[in-house]
């Protein structure tokens, strides 16, 4: 059945309506919210729609010619299948229930029609992304991602926290582009296509075409990965993009933004996976790093907001780190369930804000389980996901990483205790943050008097509870692997009976150490380290120190060239002179016309002199 | 006394200097007016004595048209003279001084 043109709505749904509410309803803030949820539900709908008739598997495309420059010729097309079609889902499916309970949590905002004029066409980017069927207009979906979260993170751009913390998001992430930029330009100098199922072929049918440049273009694409799926060093910039609405940071740091790297690897795993390769044992090692990087930090953060965050940091690392193990389907399954997961936790933080006049701090918070039983229980669940807990979503795809770090050829058995002791680390500091914050006795007034919050913000949380807890019986893996390979897992029993021991030495530690506590007995016990852990490890200040202290001393130079060199000696040397020749010549202009007639009798006399003369 | 070019061209030279001096020295726009036609003439007779001695008419006809194209001049000239008197009742070059920078 032709159903070519479903794809297209699909994408350009979001768009329409993104364009409309900026052109016609910026007034009506009922209207523009029902236009920009129509427009994903619709999408939703669509793709479900799309795989119901045409079923998942079979790489399909459906494309127009773009742009023809001499050798170089760029489609705009949808590559469909089963990665992105999956991927879509996701985008629109998450992102939906992440737009209903925007309409809930932005009710009182005046900017918003604005902020979902932003969401749709967010949403649009991603879609981009998510259905481009090569590098180029891969990329320029990639930046406007950027450009979206940009301005939703600066949505409350009045605040300077804000205003900054967008303008870190996106300057971070143009350092991650430029090397995917170059890696673009790298793999079309060398193979000279764009076109993923053409380079596909093409290295196929011959490993080693890419020769010395192998290792090096692969780490150029992961460049862009690092910026967006927020890597080491990378990494600075998703903390702070908290200051967005927590619905934004649901979207950005849940289904969509930061699962963009991920997917790209995963989208051109066949690039990493060559022969003579090293990109994938950096991929791995800068995924572990990040992991242990960020859920140590975790553990000493008191803003219930930035814990998910550095929590989402370090699950992007368990991924980032599972493609680097030549593991991509259990990367894009992991994916799959944090992005449900990982949603309901950043919405329910979103509703325990709301409830509490945004009050971030967790010591300030405590029994908000009892006053909000609907956005407790399924916070809850989503932790229990998080953490890996049988039988939820979580545990299975967490477990296939684990494995997938003894198996196949990149096993490494560093990485397999590395992330084993993450998830230690994980299970530790979600149940911190839900004994301090949800169970006991409340700390502060506010959350005394905490009250449920709307049905429009708890339906969205109910509905992604449901994926969250069962997701895992799902055949995801399945799905993913007709594409990207089924993964062969040795140690499968280890790997489990690592994972689940990890889960109860967490729970044990955090149930021992923050039972009852007032304050936090963690920072006492670990002094330094814990003031260190508490300052991020000092990755702000270092980068302040040199990448930043650096860079304004280069725009000082510059700044100083422009003004003496250019604007001084050249501009006002131009101007100055003339202007000096001009106040001498005019003293000449007397307006007295015996002198003027004297001068030309002498000047007459002068030449007399040299023609006749000589 | 044989009167020969030369002593045409001495006069010319006199009357042309005595011009030229009187346009630089005087104040009136009506006196440096005439010391200027007094330069035209200097040269008219420096021509026509060339035109004499050498047995060309072409001078002479040059002549007559500098003269023509005098008499048309003077006729300008002093319109204008009249009109600046007029309008600003001086006539001294001291006083006419609006065009400098």
């Amino acid at each position: 059945m032709n159903l070519e043109f479903l794809p297209w709505l699909i994408l350009f749904l979001p768009l329409a309506a993104a364009a409309g509410i900026t052109l016609f309803t910026l007034r009506d803030r009922e209207l523009s919210a029902r236009l920009s949820i129509g427009a994903i539900l619709t999408s939703f709908v669509l793709g479900v729609l799309f795989i119901a008739l045409n079923g998942l598997h079979g790489a399909r495309e459906t494309s127009v010619t773009w742009l023809h420059v001499g050798g170089l010729q760029v489609d705009f097309g949808l590559r469909l299948d089963a990665l992105s079609l999956l991927m879509l889902l996701i985008v629109t499916g998450v992102g939906g229930a992440i737009h209903v309970y925007s309409k809930g949590y932005m009710r009182e905002d005046p900017g918003q029609p604005r902020y979902f004029a932003c969401l749709s066409l967010f949403t649009f980017s991603m879609l981009g992304i998510v259905l481009a069927n090569n590098f180029l207009m891969l990329f320029i979906f990639w930046e406007l991602v950027g450009v979206s979260s940009y301005l939703l993170i600066g949505f409350w751009f009045e605040k300077p926290s804000a205003a900054d913390a967008s303008k870190k998001a996106f300057l971070t992430n143009r350092i991650g582009d430029f090397g995917f930029l170059l890696g673009i330009l790298l793999v079309w100098a060398t193979l000279g296509s764009l076109h993923f199922g053409k380079l596909e072929a093409l290295l196929k049918s011959d490993p080693a075409v890419l020769g010395t440049l192998t290792t090096v273009a692969g780490l150029l694409i992961f460049c862009g990965a690092m910026g967006k799926s927020a890597q080491f060093p990378l990494h600075v910039w998703l903390p702070d993009a908290m200051e967005g609405p927590t619905p934004v940071s649901a979207l950005i740091h849940a289904a969509t933004m930061v699962a963009a790297g991920v997917y790209l690897l995963c989208r051109v795993f066949f690039l990493l996976d060559l022969p003579g390769s090293h990109a994938l044992d950096v991929i791995a090692w800068i995924g572990g790093v990040t992991a242990l990087l960020a859920a140590l930090i975790a553990l000493q953060q008191d803003d219930i907001k930035r814990i998910l965050a550095y929590s989402t940091v370090s699950q992007l690392g368990y991924m980032v780190m599972a493609v680097g193990v030549a593991a991509p389907t259990p990367a894009m399954y992991h994916l799959t369930t944090h992005a449900f997961f990982k949603a309901l936790l950043f919405l329910g933080a979103g509703s325990v804000l709301h409830a509490l006049h945004h009050e971030q701090n967790i010591w300030k918070m405590g029994g908000v389980l009892w006053r909000m039983p609907v956005t407790g229980v399924t916070f809850l669940l989503g932790t229990l996901a998080l953490c890996g807990v049988p039988p939820f979503s979580g545990f299975f795809s967490k477990d296939e990483i684990i494995a997938a770090t003894l198996s196949g050829a990149h096993r490494s058995p560093a990485l397999f205790a590395l992330a084993v002791g993450v998830a230690v680390l994980t299970t530790f500091y979600m149940f911190r943050l839900v004994i301090v914050a949800f169970l006991g006795m409340p700390r502060a007034g506010g959350a005394e008097q905490a009250k449920e919050s709307p049905l429009l913000m708890t339906l969205p949380l109910l509905v992604l509870a449901i994926p969250s807890v069962v997701a895992g019986f799902w055949q995801i893996p399945q799905a993913y692997a007709e594409q990207l390979g089924h993964p062969h897992l040795e140690h499968t029993a280890l790997a489990m009976a690592a994972s689940l021991g990890a889960v109860g030495v967490g729970l044990a530690l955090a149930i021992a150490l923050y039972g009852g506590a007032k304050a936090d007995p963690l920072s006492e016990k670990l002094g330094q380290l814990a003031e260190a852990l508490r300052h991020r490890f000092y990755f702000d200040e270092l980068y302040q120190a040199t990448v930043i202290r650096a860079h304004d001393l280069l725009a000082t130079v510059a700044d100083l060239v422009d003004r003496w060199v250019i604007a001084g000696v050249m501009v006002r040397g131009v101007h100055g002179s003339t202007e000096l020749v001009g106040r001498a010549l005019r003293l000449a202009q007397s307006g007295n016309l015996h002198s003027y007639a004297f001068l030309l009798a002498l000047g007459v006399v002068v030449v007399l002199y040299f023609v006749l003369g000589k | 006394m044989n009167v020969g070019l030369e002593h045409y061209l001495v006069v010319s030279v006199l009357l042309f200097c005595l011009g030229l001096l009187g346009v630089i020295v005087r104040r009136n726009l009506l006196v440096i007016y005439m010391s200027l036609e007094l330069m035209l003439n200097a040269a008219n007779l420096a021509l026509v004595a060339f035109s004499r001695f050498n047995n060309n008419l072409n001078g002479q006809v040059m002549v007559f048209f500098i003269i023509t194209v005098a008499a048309a001049e003077v006729a300008v000239g002093l319109a204008l003279i009249v009109a600046l008197y007029r309008k600003h009742r001086t006539a001294h070059v001291e006083d006419l001084t609006w065009l400098r920078l």
